[in-house]
């Protein structure tokens, strides 16, 4: 089975930071290369170097499925989303750039943004999302000045759960010669996405949470029509490619992948990422059961639980990811008792995100949240909205 | 005869391995030859006779590579 025997009563809601369990082909292909591999792909020519060497294509060419892309050396794998993120950010803009982002970004692409507004490197324009967690793609037209280079939008909410509707938005950018960088973070394996089709230029993936990779992998999607070169890396050095010369190569993948990659990481996530798509339904049905989870929840909490608020909608598409909290308690109180009585894993606070928490009123305590898996089932919400009732009644 | 096609990254190489057993094209992944090129890592080997399929597949995929080269052995 794939949690510990000793600790089957718990239940894991935290899927939104990493996803757990892993499925057991996961941890059997970590533990496959570091005990029968284990060698470095890029530096020399033994059979067990080559043996990692397929291991990081196949690795490749499964994201390049998932998200649409026909070159999968168009993929560069990073340590996690926020990597991705700062590589794509930090390697397309230059002095006097104007950029374009949401209320709804995490701190990883918001952050490196605005330290590059502070340098007065960049100005930056944050557009409001409603209530809902919902960007007007009118709102990023009218944004665009003949400064702005890029539009940086998350697509799936870390805080609401909600989804942006990126290929309204991409258009606008294609129509405009702005470049358009998506942290699907959240998104990838969970929603459908088509690099292309979405009008994406630069994609951001986490290989630990809907990829059920282990921890420290992720990567920058590049589109199949985009220049790299216009992207500048943020390390040097460190591949066995031009070992005659000193200069940084100007290729895929190598311009961006520099030093020892994880391999024992992406054994894993090309087995994790094989796994979500090999699934009946694919990542549709990975969606669908993620949104039933969510109405299942919101519906159940509704009707049993007296102080519950609940800020995302259970009428818009999800992707698994619930902020709510009880009126009487306080939010870390609450996760506390959710963790030390119930076994309970959830996430409260911030989540990373304050302008979010500003957008949806609950700046600065934040919220409960539950960040729903592929393994979450319908019985584990209704012990946990017993749980939430019990709570609320002071039991 | 053999050959070996050598590529500017042990990435492509692979993904070229890959391409080329697709289309049935006998090839094996082998040290990079020192005489032949300074990078580390590996090349592939196939049948010299098999030169020009494989080149035409190569740049069918867009799989950028260096050079194909008659190989005797070292
Ligand atoms: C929307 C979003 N972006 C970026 C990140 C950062 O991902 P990572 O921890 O892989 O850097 C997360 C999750 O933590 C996230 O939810």
């Amino acid at each position: 089975m794939l949690l510990d025997k000793t600790k089957n009563s718990i239940i894991y809601f935290d899927n939104a930071a990493t996803s757990f369990p892993k499925p057991e082909c996961v941890t059997d292909a970590v533990l496959n290369y570091m005990t029968q591999i284990g060698a470095n792909p890029g530096r020399s020519g033994h059979k067990l170097s080559i043996e990692a060497g397929h291991i990081v294509f196949k690795a490749r060419k499964s994201i390049a499925a998932l998200f649409g892309l026909k070159n999968p050396m168009q993929v560069i794998f990073t340590s996690n989303a926020t990597e991705a993120l700062n590589l794509g950010i930090k390697g397309i803009l230059q002095e006097g750039d104007h950029v374009i982002t949401t209320s709804m970004e995490h701190n990883s692409a918001i952050r490196p943004l605005h330290e590059l507004e502070k340098q007065a490197f960049i100005s930056l324009a944050i557009v409001q999302a409603d209530k809902t967690g919902i960007i007007d793609p009118k709102k990023i037209k009218e944004a665009i000045t003949v400064r702005t280079k890029a539009v940086v939008v998350n697509h799936a909410s870390n805080v609401l759960g909600c989804i942006q509707p990126i290929r309204e938005i991409g258009k606008i950018c294609k129509a405009n010669g702005v470049i358009f960088i998506v942290d699907c973070a959240q998104s990838a394996g969970v929603v459908p996405i088509d690099i292309n089709r979405d009008n994406i230029d630069i994609l951001a993936f986490a290989g630990h949470k809907g990829l059920y990779g282990p921890t420290g992998t992720g990567g920058m999607v590049i589109a199949d029509d985009f220049d790299h070169k216009k992207i500048k890396p943020l390390k040097c050095g460190g591949t066995g490619s031009l070992s005659d010369k000193i200069d940084q190569p100007d290729f895929l993948p190598d311009r961006f992948e520099s030093g020892t990659l994880n391999i024992a990481g992406l054994s894993g996530l090309f087995a994790g990422s094989q796994y979500i798509q090999k699934k009946p339904g694919g990542i549709k049905g990975i969606y669908s059961h993620k949104n039933e989870l969510q109405k299942h929840f919101i519906q159940q909490a509704e009707m049993f639980v007296q102080n519950f608020i609940c800020y995302s909608s259970s009428n818009l598409p999800s992707a698994g990811v619930i902020a709510f909290r009880l009126k009487n308690i306080s939010v870390s109180e609450a996760a506390q008792i959710l963790s030390d009585k119930f076994e309970i894993m959830c996430r409260q606070g911030l989540h990373c995100s304050p302008l979010a928490h500003q957008t949806i009123g609950t700046f600065p305590e934040g919220t409960l949240r539950f960040g729903f898996g592929i393994f979450n089932t319908k019985e584990e919400i209704d012990i946990a909205v017993h749980a939430l009732k019990s709570i609320s009644e002071g039991n | 005869m053999k050959a070996v096609i050598l590529f500017n990254s042990t990435n492509h190489a692979i993904w070229a391995e890959n391409e080329l057993k697709e289309n049935e094209i006998s090839c094996k992944m082998i040290s990079v030859p020192r005489h032949l090129s300074s990078d580390c890592g590996y090349c592939v080997q196939i049948d010299a006779d098999d030169g020009e399929k494989a080149s035409n597949i190569l740049n069918a995929n867009n799989i950028e590579f260096d050079n194909i080269e008659n190989y005797k052995g070292e």
